[in-house]
C-alpha cells in the first residue's frame, strides 16, 4: 500500500481547504470523509458571510486565520469562477444600551486592522436601507463584510486537489488507527489507508477522533445549533446590507442577510445540544426568527418563506479555535472551528501548513496549478440558462438546467447524495421546494446517489 | 444578459399552457386575433392536468369524462387547430415596458424576445411546501407535495414512498389517495388541523373505502429520519403526542399562486390570494397585462379555469379592438372579517366583465355575507361555507358603487382548534 504524506480526516470547509493547501505545497494527500459527499457536517448550513474579523478576539489565531482566509479568497475567487456579493454590513444599535456598545466594537475593529469602519446616524441608515425599521438608532458600517456561495468554493478546492493527485474518498469513516512511530495505518469504512501524518478536521467529531486514535482529547465538542429561515427572492429588493446585531458574549446573534442566490435569510439561533448529527428545525424558533426579521425590516412580513434549515457549530467549552500539534504522534488537530470556518478555512490551511513545516516536513510545491472552474450559482452573475444548448430547465424556481444537473453528476467530484446535488446546482432549493422538479430529479439521478429519491417503481 | 437569438412579435402572448392559458388563446383566435403565441416552460403543454392521472376532467369543455392527461392533450390539440402557436420548453423570465411589452424568454436555443401588444399570465398554482408551513423536525427525503407525487406516478412511473402520512383534507388530498393507490402505496393516515374536513364531509367515503384512517384536530409536530423519513409525531386533540412510523409525508393543498413572475415585473399582488390584483376584465395593475386561471385564486378546478380563460380571451380581444372601458379609476374590494380573499379586487365603471366575485371564507361559517361601502351595508346574502369552498356573488351588485367596498362574514364560525394558527 502506498503511504500518503498526510491523511486529512473530514471534508468540511476546513478539510477541503486543507486538502488544497497541502496538495499545492506538494504533499501527497488523502482526504477521508465519512459522508457520501463533501460538506456533510457543520459546513452544510451556515450564514455564508465572508467576515473581516472586525469583532474577532484581538491577537487570536482565529483573527489571523480569518483575515488570511479572507484575503486568499479574494485573490483566488476569479480563478475558480466564485462569486462575491459586496454587501457590507451594519452593526445596528436598536437601543441606548446597544448604542453605548458601538464605541467598543469600533475600537476593536480598528485594533483588528479593520480601519474602513464608520458610524452611521439614523438618517444615514435610512438613506442606505430605507426599509429598515426607523427604530435603528445608530450603526457601525463595516464595508468589507461580504456574502459568498457557501458550498462552491470547497468543491473547487477539491477539484483542484484531485487534479493534482490528491485521493478523495467518500463513505470513509475513520474508525480506528495505529501509529508505528513513522506511519499511521487508518481503518476506515472504505478500507485501510496509510499516511505519515494525520490532520484531524473532523468538525463535530474532532474530539471523538482524538480520543479514539490518540487516547485522549484536549477539548470537548458542544454542538450549538443555528436555525435559519430563507425568504423568497422578492425580499432581495428590500435589503442591500447585512444587518448584524450588537453581539452578546455567547453568540454573534441573529443576522439578516442577502444570499448570493438572490434570497434574504434570517438566523441563526444559538442552541446547545448533545446530538452531533440531528440539526432539526423547530416551528417555535422559526416563528421567533420571522418575528425578529419583521421587527428589523417590516416589509418582510409580506414575503413568503422559501426554505428552513439548521446547522450545527462545532463549538467547544472554550471560545477559540482548538488547533494543536502532537509532534510525537505525527498528528495535528484542527478542532472547534465554531462559527467563522467558512471565512477562515483558507487561512487555517495556511496556518496548519506552517505548523506542519515546523514539524520538519518539506515538499516541492506545484508550479502552475490547474484552476478548475466551477459553475456559477450566484444570481448576480451569468447563469447556465442564459447560454443556449442547456437542454431543458429542470428546476424552474432556481432555473437549474439539465446540462447543470448532468455536469454535477459526472466528472471530477460528482454529487454523492441529493444534498450534494442541491449544493452543486440549487435544484429543489427554491420557493416550490421540489413541487415541480422532485420527480424528474428522481428519474435523472436514479441509481446514482447514496440515498435515492424514489423507493422503487410505481405499482 | 446576452443578446437574444430571435426577436418576434405577437398580438397576444399567453404565458402558461394550462387550461386557462390554452382556452384564452383559443378564444382569441376564434375572435379573429391573428398572432397568438403561447409560451410554456414544460416540454409538454396542458398544465397541471398533464399529470392528474385520475378523472374527472372535461365535462364542461368536452362534454365527457376524461383523465387529466387525455384532457390536456385535447386542450393542446384544440388550441393548435385554431391557429395558436405553441412554444414549448420556453420560460418567460422578464417583461419590460416599452410602446409594446418586451418579453424575454429562456429556451434551449437561446434567449428569445417577444414584442407583444398584450400578455395574459396564466401560470397556475402550486401547493405550499413543508418549509413555508414551518413544520418542525429533520429534513429528510420523502417529504413532498401532491404535484410531485403525481409526476412520480404518471410521468416517471416511480414511487417516492410506500407508507406516507397525508396532511390535508382538500379535494387534492382525496385525489392523492388515488395516486397513492396507483403507485402501490398505502397511506398510514390522513390528518387535518381542523375538526372537520376541508371538503364536504360526504366526500370522505373515499379514505374509508381505501382503509386510510382520517384524524381531525390533529397536528403534525415533528418529522424524523435521515436520510429518509422514518416517522412523525402527531399532536392529538386530547393533547397527547403520538409517534407513527411512515416513510414519507405528503403535504397536500394549501394552494399558492405561481406568481413570482407577476411580482417581479411589478404587478400589484393581493396578499389574500397571493396572485395579481385584477379588475373585472382581468386586467392587472399594468393594463396591457391580463391574468387568468388559478394564478388568480387558489384554487379552482380545471374546468373553472378553462372557462375563465375563455372569458379573459374575449376581454383581451375587446381591448385590442378598443372596446374595454378605461382602466384608470376603480373602486377597491377588500376582504373583511371572516373572508380570505375577493377576486376581482377592483371594479371599474362601465362594460360587462367577469360575472361573479369569487371569494373564500377563512373558517367554517354559517351566517351572512355582508358588503359595506363607506360604513353602510349595501348588500347581505345568506352564506354557509368552509375555507376551501367557492363563494360567488354577482359583480353587477357592485358595479355602480361609489366608494370602496369591504366584504365580510357575520354569523357562527368555527376556528382552528389551536389558537395560534398554522397553515398545515
Ligand atoms: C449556524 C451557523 C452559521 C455560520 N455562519 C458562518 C458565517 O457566516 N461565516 C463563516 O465564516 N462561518 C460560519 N459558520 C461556521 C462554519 O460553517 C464552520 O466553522 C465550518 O463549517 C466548520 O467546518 P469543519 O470543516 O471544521 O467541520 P465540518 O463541516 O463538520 O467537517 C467535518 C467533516 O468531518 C467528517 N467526519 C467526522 N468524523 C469523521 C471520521 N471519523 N471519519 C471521516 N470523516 C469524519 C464529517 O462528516 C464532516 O464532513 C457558521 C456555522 C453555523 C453552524
Ligand atoms: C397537485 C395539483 C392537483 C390538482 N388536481 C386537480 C384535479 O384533479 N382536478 C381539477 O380540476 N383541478 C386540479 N388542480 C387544480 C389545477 O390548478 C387546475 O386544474 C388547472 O390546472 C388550472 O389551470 P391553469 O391554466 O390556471 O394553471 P396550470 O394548469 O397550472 O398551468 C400553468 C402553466 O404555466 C406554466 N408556466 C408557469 N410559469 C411559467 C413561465 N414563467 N413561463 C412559461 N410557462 C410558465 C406552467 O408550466 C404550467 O404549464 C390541481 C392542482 C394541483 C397543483
Amino acid at each position: 500500500m502506498s503511504v500518503a504524506d498526510v491523511a486529512i480526516v473530514g471534508a468540511g470547509a476546513v478539510g477541503c481547504a486543507m486538502a488544497r493547501r497541502f496538495t499545492l505545497e506538494g504533499a501527497r494527500v488523502i482526504l477521508l470523509e465519512r459522508g457520501a459527499d463533501l460538506l456533510s457536517g457543520a459546513s452544510k448550513g451556515n450564514s455564508a458571510i465572508l467576515h473581516t474579523g472586525f469583532d474577532a478576539p484581538p491577537g487570536s489565531v482565529e483573527l489571523s486565520c480569518m483575515q488570511a482566509g479572507y484575503a486568499e479568497y479574494l485573490r483566488i475567487r476569479d480563478d475558480f469562477n466564485l462569486p462575491l456579493l459586496e454587501t457590507g454590513a451594519m452593526v445596528v444599535a436598536w437601543s441606548e444600551a446597544e448604542r453605548a456598545a458601538l464605541d467598543s466594537i469600533e475600537a476593536q475593529a480598528r485594533a483588528n486592522g479593520v480601519n474602513d469602519v464608520r458610524r452611521l446616524t439614523s438618517a444615514e441608515i435610512r438613506a442606505r436601507e430605507p426599509e429598515l425599521s426607523p427604530r435603528a438608532q445608530e450603526a457601525l458600517l463595516v464595508p468589507g463584510e461580504h456574502v459568498i456561495d457557501p458550498w462552491s468554493p470547497f468543491l473547487a478546492y477539491l477539484k483542484q486537489s484531485e487534479a493534482h493527485g490528491a485521493e478523495i474518498v467518500f463513505g470513509a469513516e475513520v474508525a480506528a488507527g495505529a501509529f508505528d512511530g513513522t506511519t499511521w495505518t487508518l481503518q476506515t469504512t472504505a478500507g485501510t489507508r496509510q499516511a505519515k501524518t494525520v490532520i484531524n478536521c473532523a468538525g463535530l467529531y474532532g474530539d471523538r477522533l482524538d480520543a479514539k486514535l490518540l487516547g485522549a482529547a484536549s477539548f470537548q465538542i458542544k454542538p450549538r445549533k443555528g436555525q435559519f429561515v430563507v425568504f423568497d427572492k422578492a425580499a432581495s429588493k428590500i435589503l442591500k446590507t447585512i444587518i448584524l446585531p450588537v453581539p452578546s458574549e455567547r453568540t454573534k446573534g441573529v443576522v439578516l442577510t442577502r444570499t448570493v442566490f438572490g434570497n434574504v435569510l434570517v438566523g441563526p439561533t444559538a442552541e446547545e445540544q448533545d446530538d452531533r448529527d440531528r440539526a432539526t428545525v423547530e416551528e417555535e424558533a422559526l416563528r421567533g426568527l420571522l418575528a425578529k426579521a419583521e421587527e428589523m425590516v417590516p416589509a418582510l412580513a409580506t414575503v413568503d418563506v422559501t426554505a428552513i434549515y439548521a446547522g450545527l457549530r462545532p463549538a467547544t467549552e472554550e471560545k477559540g479555535y482548538r488547533i494543536s500539534v502532537r509532534d510525537d504522534r505525527n498528528w495535528i488537530t484542527v478542532g472547534g472551528i465554531r462559527s467563522t470556518g467558512l471565512t477562515a478555512s483558507l487561512g487555517i490551511a495556511q496556518h496548519v501548513y506552517g505548523l506542519y513545516r515546523e514539524m520538519g516536513h518539506q515538499h516541492a510545491a506545484v508550479i502552475d496549478p490547474l484552476l478548475p472552474r466551477v459553475p456559477n450559482l450566484a444570481e448576480h452573475r451569468p447563469r447556465d440558462w442564459q447560454t443556449a444548448g442547456y437542454g431543458e430547465i429542470v428546476c424552474h424556481c432556481e432555473m437549474v438546467t439539465l446540462r447543470e444537473i448532468e455536469q454535477a453528476m459526472t466528472g471530477s467530484i460528482p454529487a454523492g447524495d441529493f444534498g450534494g446535488l442541491r449544493r452543486r446546482t440549487r435544484c429543489g432549493m427554491g420557493r416550490c421546494q421540489g413541487f415541480y422538479c422532485n420527480a424528474q430529479l428522481a428519474r435523472l439521478t436514479g441509481g446514482r446517489l447514496a440515498a435515492p429519491l424514489a423507493v422503487g417503481d410505481a405499482g | 444578459m446576452s443578446a437574444p437569438f430571435e426577436v418576434r412579435s405577437a398580438d397576444v402572448l399567453v404565458i402558461g399552457a394550462g387550461p386557462a392559458g390554452l382556452s384564452a388563446a383559443t378564444r382569441l383566435r376564434k375572435l379573429g386575433i391573428a398572432n397568438v403565441l403561447v409560451v410554456e416552460r414544460e416540454p409538454i403543454g396542458g398544465g397541471i392536468p398533464r399529470h392528474c392521472g385520475h378523472p374527472p376532467f372535461g365535462m364542461r369543455e368536452f362534454g365527457r369524462i376524461m383523465t387529466g392527461p387525455a384532457y390536456a392533450r385535447r386542450l393542446v390539440d384544440r388550441a393548435v387547430k385554431s391557429g395558436v402557436e405553441l412554444l414549448l420548453g420556453c420560460t418567460v423570465v422578464s417583461i419590460d415596458y416599452a410602446d409594446d411589452l418586451v418579453v424575454t424568454c429562456a429556451s434551449n436555443r437561446g434567449l428569445l424576445t417577444v414584442v407583444a401588444k398584450r400578455a395574459i399570465i396564466a401560470t397556475g398554482v402550486r401547493e405550499r411546501p413543508r418549509s413555508a408551513r414551518l413544520v418542525s423536525g429533520d429534513r429528510p427525503i420523502g417529504v413532498i407535495n401532491t404535484g410531485a407525487l403525481q409526476e412520480y406516478a404518471y410521468l416517471h412511473k416511480l414511487a417516492p414512498f410506500r407508507r406516507p402520512l397525508i396532511v390535508g383534507t382538500e379535494l387534492v388530498s382525496l385525489s392523492s389517495l388515488l395516486t397513492c393507490r396507483k403507485i402501490g402505496a398505502q397511506p398510514v393516515a390522513m390528518i387535518e388541523n381542523r375538526n372537520e374536513p376541508s371538503v364536504r364531509p360526504t366526500s370522505m367515503w373515499l379514505p374509508r373505502l381505501l382503509g386510510v384512517p382520517v384524524r381531525y384536530g390533529t397536528h403534525l409536530v415533528d418529522i424524523k429520519g435521515r436520510p429518509r423519513v422514518e416517522g412523525v409525531t402527531l399532536l392529538c386533540p386530547d393533547g397527547r403526542q403520538e409517534d407513527i412510523a411512515c416513510d414519507g409525508v405528503l403535504f397536500t393543498g394549501s394552494f399558492k399562486p405561481e406568481a413570482s413572475l407577476a411580482r417581479s415585473i411589478g404587478l400589484d399582488i393581493d396578499p389574500g390570494t397571493g396572485g395579481p390584483v385584477i379588475d373585472q376584465f382581468a386586467r392587472t395593475t399594468e393594463p396591457r397585462i391580463f391574468a387568468a386561471g388559478n394564478i388568480l385564486h387558489p384554487v379552482e378546478t380545471a374546468g373553472w379555469s378553462w372557462r375563465e380563460g375563455r372569458r379573459v380571451g374575449s376581454f383581451v380581444a375587446d381591448d385590442l379592438n378598443g372596446r374595454l372601458p378605461a382602466a384608470g379609476h376603480a373602486i377597491r374590494l377588500t376582504p373583511g372579517a371572516g373572508i380570505r380573499y375577493v377576486v376581482p379586487q377592483r371594479i371599474v365603471s362601465g362594460g360587462e366583465g367577469l360575472s361573479n366575485l369569487q371569494m373564500r371564507a377563512s373558517d367554517i361559517v354559517s351566517g351572512s355575507l355582508i358588503a359595506q361601502a363607506a360604513g353602510k351595508e349595501i348588500c347581505r346574502l345568506p352564506l354557509t361555507s368552509a375555507p376551501e369552498r367557492r363563494i360567488l356573488a354577482p359583480v353587477a351588485i357592485f358595479q355602480n358603487a361609489k366608494s370602496d367596498i369591504t366584504i365580510s362574514v357575520e354569523g357562527k364560525t368555527t376556528t382552528d382548534i389551536r389558537s395560534r394558527s398554522t397553515c398545515v
